[in-house]
Parts: structure tokens; C-alpha cells; sequence
């Protein structure tokens, strides 16, 4: 069985206090207590802060570019669906670059596990909106306030009827362990939401306000009722629910080809020979 | 020209060549026609050229079909028209003049709603006759078809054939009615034909012949390379593979995927090729324009890339569905930052074949991306080959599984050696082994650096290591006609079928040759063939490109400091001709 120490990476290069240590941790107890190693996981990113956590656990990263880490992941899960494949990433990069991806990953619904770092705000660049600041916002790049909504990651993937929705909260690090388990053992794509405070540049959503807000989902609450899950993600201002929103259970986008149905595509032999014949089609 | 039709009783002809051109609405069946018909030819045992003429649309507008056959290899379109099969009034108002005075017009009058009295229309009523036999005006074309066949007294065993083999699924009553029109339309044309009496086609010599164009010549070298994974957003004129790779996917164990966009297509191949399968991706140039950042991660992440991209003229959607070869320099310069990359553009089929399958082995052997660089003209034309000879195929496994890797104590995905090349393990794959891949600057490991000494020694090792390992892979051009010519016309990709032809022509009376570069980046080294000092000794080196800029020739000039005594560049959208290349070549002699 695998230890918390196996997944030991490099020194995270963090600012001290910020939400993505406790992302961090929880992802490495989630995988050690559902006892998969570090050979079996596939940690896929993009970047940002949220980019270099595959390189601060040990496990096969590929940490590749801004917003595109649906793409990778969803090949990498095609090429060898055996790995665990978890996709990290940002607000920024999931929902703003990558946006088209995200729509699209819920689609074809791989057996991955998304999880995003959601602290409303870009780190790395120092700053500017993202696609889940709040309305009105003042940034140096929006200093009279930001003048588009913001997104509803998590009600626009209930509308795309993805297969696993939920929202965890970065200062509640055992229950987003547990959310983290869930999504993925899931079967089919997995959206974790993560409240995640950036402790350098969002002033507004902070510990403390996340603190006063969040709560759980009541534990009868039924995750298959689709209209009831719009009704709670839609909740947002004196209360925030955490949870598991919206589950449906589908075929796998691996499940969808015939050709890996028996085996991975990894382990597939080629031979010349037995694509010879191709050519006797055109004569 | 050199070969024409025999008539009886006129001078004595060499040997036959026979062009067939077939106009019409996007939507009136041309392709299924002119496919039909390129197939019989070839089965005949006649050598085929064929290339296609379309407009951006899915109805309307005006199309056409190209087919020239021979007993000689063949491998460019001629300007003048044997046989003309008008579909519509149109074709008949733009082709007439192109039709030679001994050719024929094939038309059906009461469908254009025109007669045309001079001795070269033959007026067939396809529809009529598919109403009368077939029951159904939906079979004008298998009469059409079978008049083209008629008027060349070819026989209809090979149209049956394909007629069986179309229509297996529609059941015997819809194949039966096929056959009685197809005969319809045979007897109909070869016993009104006033002008047909000296006619005689000679049979080819008996031999089995293949036939298969540009994009179908990369599927094909792409499947037997052991690609496992194909993604890619649909645009004319790159289409034509991922049609190819679809249709073979569940025999053959592939995943292809049609993307979202370019960017996912280029990153998913990325993501597939790092997990451990052969991967590739293909567009056009203005998807490709999408794929450039993925282009960087696959250099700065050492992932072995296949890309095919096939080009039609831009910029931004410029025409759609015609012909150029000005992205060249596009893609030579595409790519933030520094990294080595191939550049192969075939000239024929057979070259696509075999250089994809190289394309797969460079990547794989190198860790880099490969483009296998095309446009419309080659993509979408049909060549008569006798074989693609599988003996010639490399493959080579450089990826590190679990026994691979026994005894390696501690793997290091970008580990320092004196080629450049790192240890390619496939994660999952390799034991406890951990793969670690990114597109920051990183260590031996994998992960994030910032420092100048790293940062130097991975430049190193990335670039400057393997470039000249893999210049030394690369082919010297390819010299055809006289070995030590006066005149040169030197051309890439897809023009070296027309320059051979032009040089063919021109070699009766002239120390001629053409130098074709279908390895065009890097440059082959000079050790092996000097073709520089070939190219100085000529008096006169005509570069051939079909774009506005010459952009073959900078990349010459560029490489080794040569410049050609002149260019002939033709950006218009359409490929050359023998004709017209060869009237171009006349004002430099």
C-alpha cells in the first residue's frame, strides 16, 4: 500500500498560506487511502499556480500549456485508460482558455478526474479577472470594475448533464479529501470545483469569507435529480454549498471505442503484417 | 504532346495518351463518375493521372473531374481534352475550346436543353435512357458512365464489376437495373458515334496496377507505420486522412478522434504520443495556424509529433478547396522559441507513403515533430503505381517498456547523453518507473528550472545536439534526365510530376534535368550529392513554385547561399500544367 511519503515531490514554490497546499495534501491522501501508487496516476496540467502541483506529488505528470489540459488528459486516458488520469488546473486556464475544452471534455465524458483550483482571480500574471470574478471587481486591468458576469462552472456542467459535479473548499482540507475520493472513483468525467483563496490577490474571497459561507450539502440529498442540483448550485452570496451537486451514470468515452474495449492501446502490438492487406485495396 | 489517339490509317502514333475530362455541378456525381471510371482504366491496366477541380460549395457552381490515361507512366494534367463528359451547359460553354478537333463532347441535349450540331458533341440521353431502362432518372450518371466506356469500345466487365460491388447493400433489382444501364449507355454511344470508325484503342499490356491519391498515400503510410492515434478538426483539403484512419480505426485497432478545434487536436496527439502510442494530427493552413503553440510543446517537451498539413491557398480561408504551396515558410518558422523539426513534402503518392513512414520514425527516433507537407493538387490526385514495395518500411520501436528499462536504477525522462536523446518510457508502462514531462524549462527529471546552466545544457541537448544527427538522415534531392545538365528546373512537393513531364519533352534536344526535393528541411547535406555545385555548373536553374514569393527558393538561398538564374511561380490557385509550365520554361530558352 502506498504512503502519504511516496507521493513526497519538490518543495512547492507557493505563497505561504495559499489555498493550494491543502488542494495539494488532500489529493495526496485521497490516492494514498484509496491505495493507488504512484506508477498507476497520470497527473496532467496546465499552467499557472495550479500547473505545478503534479511536480510538488510523485506520480507521471505531463505539465503542459495554458488551458490545454483537457486535450492531453483525454488522450492520455484513449492511449492507456489503466492510469488513473487526473487533469489540474485553474479558473483561468479551464474556464477562460480552455473553454472550449471544458465543454467538450463533459461531452465525451473520459474517466478523468478534473480538478480545479477556483480562487476567482489570476495568480501567476499578478491579478487580472478571471472568469469567476464577481461582477464589478476592480482590478489593474478592470479598474472600473470587471463588466461581465461571472461563470457558473458547475451549473453550465450540470447543463451539459456531465457525469460528476461537485465543489470542495481549499480550508476544509478532510471533506475535500473525501469529495476528492469520490470524484475519482467515479466513472466518467469528475468535476471538482476547488474555493481555493489566493492569499496575495483576492481580498474579497478569503478564508474567513469562504468560512462564514460554506456549508455541506444535507447528507439526503439526492445527486441524480438534475433540477434539483440547478437549484443549489445556483446558491451564491450569505450561503455556499459544498458537495456532490449532480451525478449521472454513462458510458465512458473509453467505452465508446471497440478497440480498446480488451485492452489498453498502450499494450496493442503492431506488426506491418497485419496492415498489409490495406494495400490490396487499391487495385 | 507526344502520344494522341490512334486512328486508323493516320500517321503511325507512338503510344496512347487519352484525356478525359468530366464537368458538372458540386452534387451531380463527378467524383463517383470520374472515380468509377480512373478505376476501370487502371484495372484496363492503363496508367492513370487523375486531379480534381472544385469549388467551396456543396451544390451548384462548376466542377470537374480529370482523368488522363496511357500506356506510359503518367503524372500530371494536360491542358487539351480527348473526351469532354458535360453534366451541364456550363462545362460545355468553359471546356469547348480545350477539346482537341479530333476529341468528342458527350452531353445529353434534352437535359441542357441545347443541341449542339458540330461532328465532336455526341448527343446521349442519359436521362432518357436511365428512365426507360433503369426506371429511374437517378441512374443518368451509370449511363453516362457506360457511353464514356462506349465510346472507347472498352467493354464493360470492369463497370460491372464496380457497379456489383457499389450497390451489394441496395440489393440484385437495383443492381440489375445498374448493368442494363450502364449497357444501355455503351451500345447507345458506340452505335452513334459517326466520327468513331477509326478509332482504335490499344490495349494496354496486361499488368496490375494500384491507384491511390495524396491524402489516401498518407492514411495508408500513417497505418502501416503502427499510428495508433489519429486526431484532427475537418478542413478541406487534410479531410481526406482522417476519412482514411476513421474507416480503418475498429480493424485495425486505432482511436481517431475528430477534435473541437485544432488546439485540442495537436494537444491530444501530444497527450497520446507521451502516453506510449504513435500519434498524429493533420490540417490545413489555417488550422495549423491553431496548432502552432501545441507545435512548441511537443519541441519543448521532446513528444515524438507526426503533422500532416495540407495546403490551399490563404491567407486566412483564401480558396478552400484549390491548390498552393505557400506555407512553407509558415511552417519552417512555426514554433515560439528554438527546436529542431523535419520538413518532408512528397511529389507523388508513392513519396507520401514512404515518407510519412519516415516522418514516423524521424519523430520517434529524434523525439520531434515531422511534417509531411502537402496541398490540394497532390492530396486529392489519383497515380498508377504496380506496387509500393514493403521491404522499404522502417519500423523501429524506440519506446522503453518495463523490460527496456531493467537495470536502469533511476529514470530520468530528460536525462543529458551525447546525442541529444533521452530514454523514452512509456508511463504505466515502465515498472515503478515515473515519467515526468514539461513544457516549463526543466532538469534531467522533468521538473521546473529557472536556472542559466540548465537552461543552457537542455538548449544543448534538445537542439544543438541532435541537429546534425538528423541532417545526416536526411536524402539528397532527387535528379531526373541529364547528369550533368545545362538547365535545371529544380522544384518541391507537389510539382514534380509536371516538371518531369516538361523535362521529358524538353530532354529530346536539350541537356535538361530536374532536381526535386521532396526532404526539403533540413537541407540534405552537401557530402553525399553535391547538388549545389550541380546547380552552379548549370547555365540556367529554374526554380518552379506555385506560390507568389518564391519561397523554396529563400529557403535555398537561406541554407546555402545559392540563388536560381530565375522562378517561374504560378498563384492563381490552380496547379501547373504540361502546357502552361512548359510555355514557361520556352521564354527562358
Amino acid at each position: 500500500m502506498p504512503t502519504s511519503e511516496d507521493y513526497k515531490g519538490q518543495v512547492p514554490a507557493w505563497c505561504p498560506g495559499c489555498g493550494n497546499f491543502q488542494i495539494l495534501s488532500a489529493v495526496k491522501q485521497a490516492l494514498v487511502e484509496l491505495g493507488i501508487e504512484p506508477w498507476e496516476v497520470l497527473a496532467v496540467s496546465g499552467i499557472g499556480q495550479s500547473g505545478k502541483l503534479p511536480h510538488y506529488m510523485k506520480c507521471h505528470t505531463f505539465n503542459g500549456l495554458h488551458g490545454r489540459t483537457l486535450p492531453v488528459a483525454t488522450a492520455a486516458k484513449l492511449a492507456n485508460h489503466s492510469l488513473h488520469v487526473i487533469a489540474v488546473a485553474g479558473d483561468g486556464d479551464c474556464y477562460g482558455e480552455g473553454g472550449n475544452h471544458f465543454l467538450h471534455a463533459i461531452r465525451r465524458n473520459p474517466n478523468i478526474t478534473l480538478i480545479v483550483h477556483d480562487n476567482q482571480i489570476y495568480g501567476l500574471t499578478k491579478g487580472q479577472a478571471s472568469p469567476t470574478t464577481a461582477k464589478g471587481t476592480r482590478t489593474k486591468v478592470q479598474p472600473s470594475g470587471v463588466p461581465a458576469e461571472p461563470m457558473n462552472p458547475l451549473a453550465l456542467a450540470i447543463s451539459q448533464d456531465c457525469s460528476f459535479v461537485a465543489r470542495g473548499f481549499a480550508g476544509d482540507p478532510e471533506y475535500l479529501k473525501e469529495l476528492m475520493k469520490a470524484a475519482i472513483t467515479h466513472k466518467g468525467f469528475s468535476l471538482l470545483d476547488i474555493l481555493q483563496p489566493c492569499v496575495t490577490f483576492n481580498k474579497v474571497n478569503t478564508f474567513k469569507w469562504y468560512r462564514e459561507r460554506v456549508y455541506k450539502l444535507e447528507a439526503e440529498y439526492d445527486p441524480y435529480d438534475r433540477m434539483k442540483a440547478f437549484e443549489r448550485v445556483l446558491e451564491w452570496g450569505e450561503k455556499i454549498p459544498n458537495g456532490i451537486f449532480y451525478k449521472k451514470d454513462k458510458d465512458t468515452l473509453e467505452e465508446m471505442f471497440p478497440t480498446i474495449r480488451e485492452e489498453p492501446l498502450v499494450r496493442q502490438k503492431f506488426s506491418i503484417e497485419d496492415v498489409k492487406s490495406e494495400i490490396e485495396k487499391f487495385y | 504532346m507526344t502520344g494522341t489517339l490512334k486512328h486508323k490509317g493516320s500517321l503511325e502514333v507512338k503510344f496512347l495518351d487519352y484525356t478525359l475530362r468530366i464537368g458538372g455541378e458540386a452534387g451531380q456525381g463527378l467524383q463517383t463518375i470520374g472515380g468509377a471510371l480512373a478505376k476501370i482504366f487502371s484495372r484496363k491496366g492503363y496508367y492513370v493521372f487523375t486531379h480534381q477541380d472544385y469549388m467551396s460549395r456543396v451544390r451548384g457552381g462548376h466542377n470537374f473531374y480529370q482523368i488522363r490515361f496511357s500506356d506510359r507512366k503518367v503524372s500530371a494534367s494536360r491542358d487539351m481534352v480527348d473526351i469532354l463528359l458535360a453534366l451541364d451547359l456550363n462545362t460545355i460553354e468553359i471546356h469547348k475550346e480545350s477539346v482537341r478537333n479530333d476529341g468528342f463532347i458527350l452531353y445529353d441535349s434534352e437535359t441542357i436543353k441545347k443541341k449542339f450540331e458540330r461532328p465532336e458533341f455526341i448527343d446521349v440521353p442519359f436521362k432518357k435512357i436511365a428512365l426507360d431502362v433503369g426506371k429511374s432518372s437517378i441512374m443518368a450518371n451509370t449511363v453516362a458512365t457506360g457511353a464514356v466506356l462506349g465510346l472507347l469500345d472498352l467493354g464493360l466487365e470492369n463497370l460491372n464489376e464496380i457497379l456489383k460491388s457499389t450497390f451489394k447493400k441496395k440489393g440484385e433489382e437495383v443492381i440489375g437495373k445498374n448493368l442494363a444501364c450502364a449497357e444501355a449507355g455503351y451500345n447507345y454511344s458506340l452505335s452513334n458515334c459517326p466520327r468513331c470508325e477509326g478509332v482504335e484503342i490499344m490495349e494496354p499490356e496486361e499488368k496490375k496496377l494500384m491507384l491511390i491519391d495524396g491524402v489516401q498515400a498518407i492514411g495508408l503510410g500513417a497505418l502501416m507505420s503502427g499510428c495508433k492515434f489519429y486526431s484532427a478538426y475537418p478542413m478541406t483539403p487534410s479531410t481526406g486522412i482522417l476519412n482514411y484512419l476513421a474507416s480503418k480505426a475498429e480493424e485495425h485497432g486505432l482511436v481517431v478522434e475528430q477534435a473541437e478545434d485544432e488546439i485540442s487536436a495537436v494537444n491530444m496527439a501530444i497527450g497520446a504520443s507521451f502516453t506510449g502510442v504513435r500519434a498524429m494530427t493533420g490540417s490545413s493552413g489555417g488550422g495549423f495556424a491553431l496548432m502552432v503553440e501545441g507545435l512548441s510543446l511537443a519541441g519543448m517537451t521532446e513528444t515524438p509529433l507526426v503533422i500532416a498539413e495540407i495546403q490551399r491557398p490563404g491567407p486566412a480561408t483564401g480558396l478552400p478547396t484549390r491548390t498552393e504551396q505557400a506555407d512553407l515558410l509558415f511552417i519552417l518558422y512555426a514554433g515560439h522559441g528554438e527546436f529542431p523539426k523535419v520538413i518532408f513534402e512528397p511529389g507523388t503518392p508513392k513519396q507520401a507513403f514512404y515518407l510519412t513512414n519516415r516522418a514516423f520514425e524521424l519523430a520517434e527516433k529524434y523525439q520531434i515533430p515531422v511534417f509531411i507537407q502537402s496541398d490540394q493538387y497532390l492530396g486529392d490526385s489519383e497515380w498508377t503505381f504496380e506496387n509500393f514495395d514493403f521491404e522499404h518500411l522502417i519500423y523501429n520501436d524506440y519506446r522503453l517498456r518495463k523490460k527496456d528499462l531493467e537495470g536502469v536504477e533511476e529514470y530520468k525522462r530528460y536525462k543529458y547523453s551525447d546525442t541529444g536523446i533521452s530514454l523514452l518510457a512509456v508511463p504505466g508502462e515502465a515498472g515503478k518507473h515515473l515519467v515526468v514531462a514539461d513544457s516549463d524549462e526543466h532538469d534531467e527529471e522533468g521538473h521546473i528550472i529557472e536556472d542559466d546552466e540548465t537552461r543552457i545544457k537542455m538548449v544543448r541537448k534538445r537542439l544543438l545536439k541532435k541537429l546534425p544527427l538528423i541532417k545526416k538522415e536526411i536524402e539528397a534531392p532527387l535528379l531526373y534526365g541529364d547528369p550533368s545538365p545545362e538547365i535545371v528546373l529544380v522544384g518541391h512537393g507537389s510539382t514534380y510530376g509536371v516538371i518531369k513531364e516538361v523535362v521529358d519533352i524538353l530532354s529530346r534536344d536539350r541537356k535538361i534535368a530536374m532536381m526535386h526535393f521532396s526532404q526539403v528541411y533540413p537541407l540534405p547535406e552537401r557530402d553525399r550529392s553535391d547538388y549545389i555545385e550541380l546547380l552552379e555548373k548549370a547555365k540556367l536553374t529554374i526554380s518552379i513554385e506555385n506560390n507568389a514569393t518564391g519561397q523554396f527558393s529563400k529557403l535555398v538561398r537561406a541554407e546555402t547561399g545559392f540563388d536560381f538564374t530565375h522562378q517561374i511561380l504560378k498563384y492563381d490557385g490552380r496547379p501547373f500544367s504540361i502546357e502552361n509550365l512548359k510555355e514557361e520554361v520556352d521564354a527562358y530558352l
